[in-house]
Formats: structure tokens, sequence, C-alpha cells
């Protein structure tokens, strides 16, 4: 690395988190992975967790190497391995908060038992899965999560098997927390990370994600911005939603949000219980009893919220900096620059919107209109204007790609 | 008493039960990994292993060690190399197929150089086999289970005693080497009840983990230069270490190259079989002059001895050579001794394994009579005193 590309990289806001002498990454152009990172890395951030305190261990694949990008101790373990590497670490170590970040054919597939074993016994440790229907790493096969009728390359005729929904899979186990989102919905799945990363249990965050080479284009499902669109559009939030019922069939809706969050015993919890009750209070494990380890925990706690206040308190103040200089601009930047760029935009902006509130379709506007409280309906209607012209891109981009297959 | 190229120390006084005790191999199993310091054991039930797992799970509460039944074997060797990287000392047992079910990650501790004891009691196969009849067949899966190249060392007791002493010795070769290193023990020494003696703490040499402390950026998972004795590290520590099954770099991270992938293998084939003068162990009787050598291990040796007492009232001048260390192999002990022998008789309780190491290093220069019996149980000396008598002729 040249002493440039390397300044250049720690530069990056997520040189803190990320190993920045290990990009590029391997994801390819489109994949969700590269985001759900940065939400990661991000959630990390605020939660206020010592970095030090943090281990990151995942299986095989291309979620698999999660691990390797991470600025934290990690495991890249063998396939499916993850979470009893996880479970190991953990409970060598209680300390550590230990996350397993994997793909859906490595935790669910060949390490569904150890999925469930682990909610059953409500381990320490969130499960971040990155639900993108395909085994990617090996070219596209079916997953045990690929939709019924969805193509893959061991499914070339269309997925006759029905899959996992996997929400119901954890909940059904006993995962005491249990979340969906896609990997579009970033500001969710960093406020849902947090929280799992601040809650003791079995915490599982299933995000659907989109494989561009492989299952949106053996699917003809257009590009990454396609399925971005698709999830802007098809994303339904359903906060405590029944979990038999968040089934994820072939181009439907996705019922994301919240649906578990509950507290049970984890299973140091309730092995310290049991052994407090057979050796009497003096039952220490790795030579320290319970109320030395809780003191502990309850002084690391007291250390994750303090910075975890100065990390909000660090971003008030980024934000009144940025607030002073977008001020000042005007000022000090040549007058007559600044403006003509923003005139250029608003009038390229201005002839996308005719455009597009003469395309788009009337139901949508009218829909908005007449729901939508008297002040929000200017909001809502340009809004849909907005959608209606990205809208009319992806079609102009859908035309030029080979016609797609209608499966209904 | 076998001497280790680094610092010991006494053992933790809390996981030695001192004393004589009247147990079964299984039990000593458990409580000399209590006594070398082994704090983690995550395990799946199978016979004959099991009572080493009851035993430690017995005993963990008091000796403040976490005891974790999984799934299956998958996770339980997988929970162990977690263990390993959150810093305890790890053990498992198992017998032939849960070992195979190992193997998978016995791989990926040999590549990633975790420290961690695995013992096979092993029973009669293939598949279910005979779960309650003893047996020495897994003797080449301990080597070469694991797929691609990679070096084990392998202990085989004799008895209860031997159970305790060895697997000390496991812990503290596998420590120093950074390796896994296997138990192969059988069910009938597993289950076979002696007078073991538990030392005072004082009097077991532990090798302790070698956690790097240096600054930050010259940390090293790894060292590829053939040689033991390299610090690890522990999560939380603050050194951000990766460790993958991948080809990596002495960072931990992937390197996916022809070249990268020699040097480590090297590194992995000769920290073993480069240092096996160091790791070898055997108890050789009545060697000096003998004509006959009967090579055997386990429990197999305890039966030769009276084979062995036999010929020698019939005039044989026949010695025993009983192999402590089964990997590496004893390789230039074997070659040093055939030209000066008549004959090997290798008697194991398989259909012929060890006995293929013993050809391979006599090199034609002497007889090798391979007295193989297949699993269910121990031989009947007469048999070992036949191939004597056809050896020393």
């Amino acid at each position: 690395m040249s002493m440039d590309t390397a300044k250049f990289k720690n530069a990056s806001p997520m040189a803190g988190t990320l190993r920045m002498d290990r990009m590029a990454h391997i994801w390819c152009p489109g994949c969700g992975i590269g985001s759900e990172v940065n939400a990661f890395a991000e959630a990390v951030k605020r939660s206020g967790i010592d970095p030090d305190k943090l281990a990151v261990v995942s299986g095989i694949g291309c979620t698999g190497r999660v691990a390797g990008y991470v600025d934290f101790d990690s495991i890249h373990t063998t396939h499916g391995r993850a979470i009893p590497v996880a479970t190991g670490l953990k409970l060598a170590n209680p300390n550590m908060k230990v996350v397993v970040f994997s793909g859906e054919g490595d935790i669910t597939g060949i390490g569904g038992n150890h999925f469930i074993h682990a909610a059953r016994r409500n381990m320490d440790i969130v499960v971040i899965c990155n639900n993108n229907f395909t085994y990617g790493m090996t070219g596209g096969q079916v997953t045990p999560t690929t939709p019924h009728l969805a193509v893959s390359s061991t499914t070339p005729f269309g997925n006759h098997e029905y899959p996992f929904n996997l929400p119901f899979l954890a909940d059904a186990a006993g995962a005491t927390y249990i979340a969906r989102w896609t990997s579009m919905h970033s500001r969710n799945l960093i406020q849902s990370i947090e929280e799992a990363l601040s809650r003791k249990g079995f915490s599982f965050i299933e995000i659907v994600s989109p494989c561009t080479t492989l299952y949106l284009r053996r699917n003809r499902l257009g590009d990454g911005v396609d399925a971005l669109q698709f999830y802007q559009e098809n994303a339904v939030l359903k906060h405590g939603a029944d979990t038999r019922e968040v089934d994820i069939d072939f181009q439907g809706k996705i019922i994301i949000g919240k649906f578990v969050d509950k507290n049970k015993p984890t299973y140091s919890e309730a092995l310290d219980e049991r052994c407090v009750k057979v050796v009497g209070d003096d039952y220490e494990l790795y030579g320290k009893t319970v109320p030395e380890r809780e003191a502990e925990e309850k002084a690391e706690k007291e250390r994750v919220a303090a910075r975890r206040a100065a990390v909000q308190a660090e971003e008030e103040k980024a934000k009144r900096v940025v607030t002073k200089v977008s001020a000042k601009i005007p000022v000090k930047s040549s007058a007559k620059k600044a403006p003509a760029k923003v005139a250029k935009v608003t009038k390229a902006s201005a002839k996308t919107a005719k455009k597009a509130a003469a395309k788009a379709p009337a139901k949508t506007v009218k829909k908005a209109v007449a729901k939508a409280p008297a002040k929000a309906v200017a909001k809502k209607a340009a809004s849909a204007k907005k959608t209606a012209a990205k809208k009319i891109v992806t079609k102009k981009a859908a035309a030029k790609a080979p016609a797609k297959k209608t499966r209904k | 008493m076998r001497k280790y190229k680094t610092k010991t120390v006494a053992a933790d006084p809390r996981g030695v039960d001192s004393g004589p005790h009247f147990m079964d191999g299984d039990h000593a199993i458990a409580e000399g990994a209590l006594a070398a310091g082994c704090r983690f054991f995550a395990g799946y039930p199978i016979t004959p292993s099991t009572e080493t797992f009851e035993r430690f799970a017995e005993r963990a509460p008091e000796v403040g060690a976490m005891f974790i039944q999984m799934e299956d074997e998958l996770s339980a060797i997988a929970a162990n190399i977690g263990a390993v990287w959150g810093g305890q000392k790890v053990m498992t047992v198992t017998c032939g197929p849960g070992f195979s079910l190992m193997v998978e990650n016995i791989g990926l501790a040999a590549m990633t150089e975790t420290p961690m004891v695995i013992t096979n009691v092993q029973r009669a196969g293939p598949s279910t086999g005979a779960p309650t009849l003893t047996a020495q067949q897994d003797m080449m899966q301990a080597k070469w289970g694991p797929h691609g190249d990679n070096a084990m060392i392998a202990l085989s007791p004799d008895s209860p005693q031997e159970c305790f002493d060895l697997t000390i010795e496991a812990f503290n070769l596998s420590e120093y080497y950074r390796v896994p290193v296997i138990i192969l023990a059988d069910e009938t020494v597993g289950h076979m009840h002696e007078k073991v003696v538990i030392p005072p703490a004082d009097q077991i040499q532990v090798v302790p983990r070698n956690n790097y402390s240096g600054p930050k950026e010259d940390f090293r998972p790894y060292k590829f230069d053939g040689k033991g004795g390299h610090p690890m590290t522990r999560a939380g520590d603050g050194y951000h270490f990766h460790i993958t099954g991948l080809t990596h770099n002495e960072r931990g991270y992937p390197v996916v190259t022809a070249e990268q992938n020699k040097i480590v293998v090297t590194h992995l084939m000769e920290k073993i079989n480069g240092n096996a003068d160091d790791i070898v162990r055997l108890e050789e009787n009545d060697i000096d002059g003998a004509d006959v050598v009967v090579v055997s291990y386990g429990i197999t040796s305890r039966i030769a001895v009276k084979a062995i007492q036999d010929a020698r009232k019939e005039g044989i001048k026949v010695g025993s050579l009983r192999m402590i260390t089964i990997w590496p192999f004893c390789e230039n002990r074997i070659r040093e001794l055939a030209p000066k022998i008549k004959c090997f008789v290798v008697p194991e309780i398989n259909y012929g394994q060890m006995v293929l190491e013993v050809e391979r290093c006599a090199g034609g220069k002497c007889k090798v009579i391979s007295v193989n019996h297949c699993g269910g149980a121990v031989h009947d000396p007469e048999v070992i005193l036949d191939a004597i008598r056809k050896g020393s002729k």
C-alpha cells in the first residue's frame, strides 16, 4: 500500500471499526453486505461498546468474509460453525460481546442445528444473518430461504422447495430478540443492531439483501438499485408481527420490524443459578464469584454508557459545526460559482420533476392526497413524483435488460 | 517424566485431586485435564468416552470451570476452538463416530494453530460398529483425518495411571507446539479400574498459555518458522486478532497463493515432524541383543507382556518397544533397530495400521509380522507368542 493510499484509507470515517489495510473488499457492486457492515460499524460506534471487548465470528461464504474486514477480535470459522465458535468464545470469556455475522446458507443451512440450539439456550450472542436467498460464493445455488419458484443454479426450473421463515424458526427455537430489515433500511438496522448489542440473550437480526451477480441476474430482477427500489415499495413495517405470518414469497411483500423482544435468563445466568444452589455462594467461574462477575459487568456497563454519551455529544458537536460551516459557505466561497451550481441542479431536477409529474401514475398521487392530512399533502405528492421519476429510470434500464419473466 | 523446551509452572491446586484413587481411565483423563489447567469442556456424549465427560460436568463447578454439552460433535469441537481464543485451555472426548464429525474442525484447529486436547476412546468400527467393544482402529485417522497436509501429535496410554499422566503431557505439548493433541485411548483402558496416584499440585508440571503482551503494531499471531513456542493471544486483550482457515500470513489475514500455502503448510508439518525427537516417547525393554522386537501400544502392549514372558521361557531373545507417542511416528528408532534384529512383531486391534509405518521404516532390512486382529476384543497372548516364534526363526 503506498503512503497516499494508506492515508486515504485511514481518513475514512470507518477507519476505527474496519480494517482499512484489508480494503478493498471482495463484495460485488450492488451487494447488500457492504451497507450492512457499515450499519454494523455505525451501531458499534453508537453503542459505546469498547472495540477491544467485541468479537465478530463468521462462517463461510460472501458474508463469512465480514469477520476479516472488521477491526475487532475476529474468527473466520468453517462452514456453518460460527455460532458454536461464538458460543465457546462467549462462555470462555464472558466479558466479551460476541457477534455472529454470516449468511443464511451458513447459519440456517449447514449450521441450522447450531442456530436453533443457541436460540434454545438463549446464548448471549447477537446473530446477524445476511439473507440474500443464494449461496453467492459458490455461484448462486438454492438456499433454505430461496423463495418458492425462484431460479437458482441448482433449481434452474424454479425452486420446487418451500423456504424457511427465519423469524418464525428463531421464535419457535426460543430466541429472545428477533428483527428483520432489508439492506436498504440502514437507519432501522443501525438502531436494531445497537439495541441487540445493548441487551442480553440470543438476538437474531435477519437482513434481506440483494445478490446482484447471481440471484437478481438469474431471476431478471435488475441491479442493486432496482432491489433497493423493490424493498422501498414492498417492505411493510410491522413491529410485533406474528412471526408465523412473515414468510417471504417470490417478489412478494417483505414484513420488516422488531417482532420479538423478551426477557429470559441467558445460558450463563441459568447455569450460575444452578451452580450457586449446589456449591453455595462460594461458587466461582474462572476464579470469580457471581457477585464479583456482576460487579465487573456493572462497571463495564457504566463505561459503555459513558462512552455512548461521549459519542452522542461528539455527534451533536459535529452537527453544530456542520451547520455553522454551511451557514458560512455563501460568505466565504465565490458568490458567482456557488449559485450557478445550485441553479444547474435546480434546472435539472425541475426537468425531471416535470417529466415525472406527467408520467406519474395518477393513482399514486391521488391516493397520497386522499389519505394524507392537509399539511402533509404537498410533501407526499412531491415524494410520489420522486418515486415515479425513479421508476421511469428503472424502466428505461429494464428495457435494455432482457425481458423479465413473470412467475405468478 | 517428560522434559519440556519451555518454562513450566506448578499446577493450580484447585484442579488437582491429590492422593491415591481407584478409578477408570476415562475418569483419570478428566482429572488429568483439570490438573493441567483445563477450564473449559464442550462435548457430546458417546460410548465409551462418556465417563470423562460426566466427571468433568460434576467437577466443573467446584473447580471453577465451564462445561457445556453441545448439540453434536461438530459444535463441541467448534466451541472449544472459540474458547481457546477466548483464553481458556480446553478438552473434549469422543470415540470414532464422534471423531469423524470433529475432524472438520480439528483441521481448522491445526490450520489456525489452536492448542487443544481431543481424546478418542476407541471402539470397534466402522460406522456405529460395536459401541461397547474395544478397538485400535482410528490410529491412521488421527493422523490423516482432516483434509490437506497437517501434522498432529497423538499419544496412547496403556493404563488409567497413564491416562492421567499423558493427558497432562498432551496439554503441555499442545500449548508449546500450538497444535491439537489427540489421546488415542481404547475402550479397555478407558473402562479399566486401577490405582491412580494423583501427585500434589506442586509436583505437576504445567506449560502455561503463552499470550503475547508486546506493542500492538508488532503483534503477529503466527510465525512460520517450523518451530514451537510462539505466543498467541486471546479475545479482549486489544490486539484485534484475526484467524481464518484460509491460507494466511503472519498477521492472520488471508493470502490465498501457492507461495503462501507452501510457507504455511511447511511450517505446520515441520513444527511437529522436525521436532519428533522432542515429542516421541517410547518405553523399551530388553531391546539390546534381541532377535525379535514387539512393537505395540495401548492395551495391546499389556497383552504382549504375557506373550513376551512366555517367549523368553522358550529361550527366544525378545524385546519390547511400546509407543507412548503414536504421531509423529518413531521413524528413527525403527530405522535404527531394523538392521540389528530379525523381526518386528506388531500386534494391534485393527486390520493392520501402524504396521504399515513399521514396514515403511524397516525398509526390508528385517521381517515385519502383523498380528492384526479386528475390533471387539483384545488379543489372545498365544497368537502374539506364535508370531514371536515365527519371527525368531
